[in-house]
């Protein structure tokens, strides 16, 4: 909402300055955006008066002028083609910024000749576009007054932040009103007398019984005739122009000043391109209409328009029709002041993309009071401005009631501010903005739609009194001493996993939670349930089904740049359908190319599963997951086939881990090898009994025995059954297992036959009673080489 | 006794000369061996007298102590320098790259909001949690946001898909955090106090705007918590927050339909050189939006309002990250730039705590 000082003073009596209205303004919930004062960059201008102009002598195109100034005669050199003895100029003085050259007079000479400033264009000041010459002022002007305040330039122009429940602000007089409760002023009264008609209105106006409910309760119409539709008064221009309006014509400006003076949309129909009577109704299948912007629109039932026999002249409250509106040939207008709902009004406007200053008045709510003032107040304005002579009102329906009232309790705004405002005070203070009270009931005046509640008082008396002043009181903790804990178990897990994985090397992304259908398909998503309606980019169109797409791109931009070896992980929501709490917690972790840089001890290998698997394990472990778990090939068909796995309980996957499947990184654009784990935090068990104490610790004093065991076992045979198996064969001596070689591929088959391998597990002896003999050592490893072979058909290595 | 003297010059000098352990191990034998001279003495002892025996006999065991302990000196003396030498041949270059190791880090959103948790941690107030795909009631009608109250328009809102047939208003991505306040009200009832930090989204995306961004809510409701008590917790988060000794908050009367009076709040900086700096100056800079919690919202969260009332206010995490980091581009918050993440990111033992320190 933009509006000039000036145009604030004809509503508010006051001395207040320009920054004390500023202040105020942003304190009062009406937050400044711009304040655009033409003083700071055409202040220093002042008239001038070119006593003679001769020609250069050195030059044809330019002009010696003795120009009087407010600081004498001054010789100024000037090139425009009107620069001429007799006429008022602007002038430049040396130290003078000219704002439209960016730069600064200074004296000079101009091919031998001294030159003392400047004589100004319009565009040279950003007064206007104007070029073409200097500017020239009539013969009212006076030598030495600021070129500002003659040309009534000096008024700031003022840009406010209007929330949405302020309608009552899009318009000056409101804003005046705010500041005069603030007590910056008195507001002006505004004096409304009806103007009698002179002949009965001649344009009919009904209200279908469809609209006259809600959608129209209220519709006021005049015709006014004799008319003379020129440009408007410089007055009312300068005004329009001010906040980045174009003056068209007389009545069309009044109607536009009335939307940001007082917040009244108003409509005027050429009434001559009216046929018959006006009736304002929904809209039926198959109309269209021919706005004022040029543009055509299809209507739908629901939205309201004012139809004559014609058909539909005007969209009500949004925007009126091409064919009746009015020209310079107009004589004969009609004018409209009509209530028209925010909802309706709203939803037409959204439908049709229409944007326009009544439709977001009127879907904020205006004063449904203010209807026929305001009809009043513009027929009189025209009458002064056009001429002509007024019918009677055409009215149809009346203005809906929307009286209420609330409790105001004074005690309870203290205790809700935090601030000691006196009854008295929060009293006036209603009243300095409309309301009426009647003992401790509040009625809000007609303008206020947003007051709804007694709350809403206690905002209004809040916001006058200035929230500013108010000072902080301590909220101390209610509970006395150390607080306790206060995450959950699960945002611990989540704190723990996030910070363990960066202790392992990866970085941290926070990646979007919506990527493309494609990459959502290769994840197993991309179904309609998870799809945006209204996605922004075709980038961003589904919930992400899982974390490593997103880390997948984000390592696809970073190969670009030049970044091969990558360790990127991210700890966030994954969505596996569209309704509230179909999502469930990840940590993903990716590695991608080598896993160092290259180095003399040659550190530099391709990152395999096992460094996947490593850093997934790590994380299980730091969040407290068990440490046996099931280890199964049944990992989803975005990992490769042969080379993935899953970590579970039971039924119950808690990580998915491998080499991302060869298809998916060069639909990613990923080069390889690249691989991954998937966590998903939510499906670990937190432990049964939560206790800090820790199970009792066990220490043999005997010595453990290692054994190294080497079998020959078929090349498909998995190591995890070898282990098992050998573990089994002494629950109570074995304490643990471990393959610390493998023998697999061409070499191993040439010596131990085709589709073999060699395992190799040292296996750990822990004796509890006493030491162990060389005979017991060896029926534990006979029971070993036994439960093995029995296990995975292999057999001890020669 | 002449004798012994000789016989000690002679050894221990041929000790002090001796070049390696061989010539000493000559030397012991020579001496001490079994036909070794002061074994052969020792064994002289038996044909002299009582009192000779006594006096020549101590002299010889001094002697061979003697001479035993500069035969152990001089060999360790020549382990040392054995030693000495070969490290003087062990050189490596010091200067090479130890083995490489990865670091990881931490995103700034991730720490920025274990500190903001922390602090409000301190003031006792919980983490609450909500879902991010929301159905339009949370995050609209139960925040006293009506289906035509224009703020709607204003949320930019995505929308999930409806299946032909399913008429129930589509879900939204939830465009603010404060539907948790709903649900953690629901949940827990009252008093309470959360805060209620994670993603949510809006249809923008320009300069210093993206789809998606995080917020963090608070929320405390009780018998008496007034507006001027929002205003302390507020000092005491961002002085905190911003590890400056003072700051100064400003309160602006604005508008949410959720918080009645509502508040913008400014804190108080300074640019210098184009840098913003949080303390004393002569600018203002908005920071987040409060005020009284809605007589409806509580109504809507099955807490009475006729009992309880309380504050709540809602801030960006990106914002407040970027304003004490010094970040400048809130777009590459989510473009994971290896280089953006390893000089705005944190250490993974950089944990946050009110009594360690935010940031080091």
């Amino acid at each position: 909402m933009k509006f000039t000082l000036s145009w604030l003073k004809s509503h508010l009596d006051t001395a207040a300055s320009l920054d004390e209205i500023l202040y105020a303004l942003t304190d009062l919930g009406l937050e400044v955006e711009e304040v655009h004062n033409p003083e700071d960059t055409l202040g220093r201008f002042t008239i001038g008066y070119v006593k003679a102009a001769e020609k250069h002598p050195d030059a044809d195109k330019l002009r010696v002028c003795i120009v009087d100034t407010d600081e004498g005669e001054r010789q100024i050199i000037c090139g425009a083609p009107n620069a001429r003895a007799g006429i008022h100029v602007v002038v430049a003085k040396p130290g003078d910024h000219v704002p439209g050259i960016d730069s600064t007079i200074q004296v000079g000479k101009i091919r031998g000749i001294e030159s003392q400033g400047m004589l100004c264009s319009g565009r040279e000041l950003q007064v206007n576009d104007d070029h073409e010459g200097i500017i020239e002022l009539p013969d009212d002007a006076k030598v030495g007054q600021r070129y500002i305040d003659y040309a009534g330039l000096n008024d700031p122009v003022i840009h406010i932040k209007v929330t949405p429940n302020r309608p009552d602000a899009l318009g000056v007089r409101g804003i005046a009103r705010d500041l005069a409760a603030r007590g910056l002023g008195t507001l002006k009264p505004l004096e409304v007398v009806p103007v009698p008609g002179s002949f009965p209105c001649p344009v009919p106006v009904t209200l279908a019984p469809e609209v006259a409910d809600r959608a129209c309760p209220h519709f006021i119409g005049r015709v006014i005739r004799g008319v003379r539709n020129g440009p408007s008064p410089d007055w009312l221009q300068r005004r329009l122009l001010a906040i980045g309006l174009r003056p068209i014509s007389a009545l069309v400006d009044i109607t536009n000043l009335f939307t940001f003076d007082l917040n009244r949309p108003l409509h005027v129909f050429d009434a001559a391109k009216v046929e018959g009577g006006l009736v304002v109704r929904s809209a039926r299948e198959g109309e269209s209409l021919t706005a004022l912007d040029g543009k055509t629109y299809a209507l739908r039932p629901g939205m309201t328009v004012i139809a004559d026999a014609a058909g539909v002249q005007s969209l009500g409250g949004v925007m009126g029709g091409a064919a009746s509106g009015c020209s310079a040939a107009t004589t004969e207008v009609f004018l409209e002041s009509a209530y028209f709902d925010p909802i309706t009004t709203a939803a037409t406007g959204r439908a049709l993309r229409i944007a326009s200053d009544a439709r977001y008045r009127f879907e904020r709510g205006i004063d449904p009071a203010f209807t026929e003032p305001g009809m009043e107040l513009a027929t009189r304005m025209i009458l002064e401005l056009c001429g002509g002579e007024a019918s009677d009102l055409a009215v149809a329906g009346a203005a809906p009631d929307t009286t209420r009232a609330y409790r105001l309790d004074p005690a309870r705004v203290v205790s809700l501010v935090g601030m000691e405002i006196p009854e008295a005070d929060q009293r006036a203070t209603l009243e300095a903005l409309g309301f009426t009270l009647a003992g401790e009931m509040a009625t809000p005046p007609s303008w206020r739609p947003d007051v709804q509640g007694e709350a809403d008082l206690i905002e209004e008396v809040a916001r006058i009194a200035s929230l500013t002043k108010l000072a902080g009181k301590p909220l101390l903790r209610g509970d006395a001493g150390v607080p306790g804990t206060i995450l959950t178990p699960m945002q611990v897990r989540e704190r723990a996993a996030r910070r363990m994985l960066a202790a392992l090397g990866y970085n941290e992304c926070v990646t979007y939670s919506f990527i493309d259908r494609g990459s959502a398909e290769l994840f197993g998503g991309g179904s309609d349930a998870c799809r945006i309606e209204n996605p922004i980019s075709s980038e961003m169109t589904h919930m992400r089904p899982d974390l490593l797409p997103g880390l997948l791109a984000a390592a696809a931009r970073n190969q670009a740049r030049g970044f091969a070896d990558l360790a990127l992980f991210e700890v966030g929501p994954a969505f596996h359908g569209g309704e509230p709490g179909e999502q469930h917690l990840q940590a993903a972790g990716l590695l991608v190319g080598a896993s160092a840089p290259r180095d003399m001890f040659a550190s530099r290998r391709p990152v395999d599963i096992y460094d996947a698997k490593a850093d997934a394990e790590a994380v299980l472990s730091e969040i407290g997951a068990p440490a046996k778990m099931q280890i199964a090939r049944k990992a989803p068909g975005w990992w490769h086939p042969g080379r993935s796995g899953v970590m579970a309980l039971g039924p119950k996957v808690l990580c998915a881990f491998g080499e991302v499947h060869p298809r998916v990184l060069r639909a990613m654009d990923v080069k390889g090898p690249a691989v991954a784990f998937t966590l998903f935090l939510d499906a670990v068990p937190f432990p049964r009994a939560k206790t800090p104490t820790r199970p009792a610790l066990v220490l043999s004093d005997l010595q453990a025995v290692d054994r190294d065991f080497a079998f020959v076992v078929d090349a498909g045979v998995e190591a995890l059954s070898l282990v098992n198996a050998a573990a089994g064969a002494d629950r109570t001596l074995i304490e643990s297992v471990r393959v610390f070689d493998q023998f697999a591929g061409e070499k191993a088959e040439a010596q131990m036959g085709a589709g073999k391998k060699s395992l190799a597990i040292t296996v750990r002896l822990q004796p509890q009673a006493r030491t162990l003999t060389e005979e017991e050592i060896a029926a534990v490893s006979a029971k070993i080489i036994e439960k093995v072979g029995k296990a995975t058909g292999g057999s001890l290595r020669g | 006794m002449d004798g012994l003297d000789a016989l000690k010059r002679k050894y221990l000098e041929g000790i002090a000369a001796a070049r390696d352990e061989a010539a000493l191990e000559a030397l012991r034998l020579a001496a001490l061996g079994k036909k070794g001279e002061i074994s052969l003495k020792m064994r002289e002892l038996g044909q002299m007298s009582p009192e000779e025996r006594q006096t020549t006999g101590a002299a010889l065991n001094r002697l061979k102590d003697e001479i035993d302990a500069a035969l152990r000196g001089k060999k360790a003396a020549l382990a040392d320098a054995a030693l000495d030498e070969r490290l003087r041949a062990e050189w490596l270059d010091v200067t090479l790259p130890g083995r490489p190791r990865r670091r990881g880090s931490i995103h700034p959103v991730s720490q920025v909001t274990d500190e903001v948790t922390a602090i409000f941690a301190d003031m006792g107030f919980a983490v609450a949690e909500g879902p991010q795909i929301e159905s339009d009631w949370f995050n609209f009608d139960a925040l006293n946001i009506p289906p035509e109250h224009p703020a709607r328009q204003e949320h930019d809102t995505f929308f999930m898909a409806r299946a032909p047939g399913d008429d129930r208003p589509p879900h939204v991505l939830r465009t603010h955090t404060s539907p948790v306040q709903i649900r953690a009200m629901a949940e827990r009832g009252a008093p309470i106090r959360v805060i209620a930090p994670g993603r949510v989204y809006r249809m923008d995306m320009d300069q210093t705007h993206t789809p998606m961004f995080h917020q963090v809510e608070g929320l405390a409701v009780d018998r008496d918590i007034s507006m001027a008590n929002l205003k302390w917790v507020l000092e005491e988060f961002c002085r905190t927050y911003f590890e400056v000794p003072e700051i100064e908050l400003r309160f602006r009367a604005s508008h949410f339909p959720f918080t009645e009076p509502s508040a913008e709040v400014d804190i108080r900086c300074s640019w210098e050189g184009g840098q913003l700096k949080i303390g004393p100056g002569e600018s203002w800079m908005e920071i987040l939006g409060s005020g009284m919690v809605h007589p409806k919202v509580l109504s809507a969260a099955g807490v009475d309002p006729a009992e309880w009332q309380g504050f709540a206010f809602g801030m960006g995490i990106d914002r407040i990250a970027m304003l004490k980091y010094g970040i400048p581009d809130l777009r590459a918050f989510f473009e994971s730039d290896l280089r953006w993440l390893r000089h705005y990111g944190f250490s993974a033992l950089d944990v946050p705590t009110v009594f360690g320190g935010l940031s080091r």
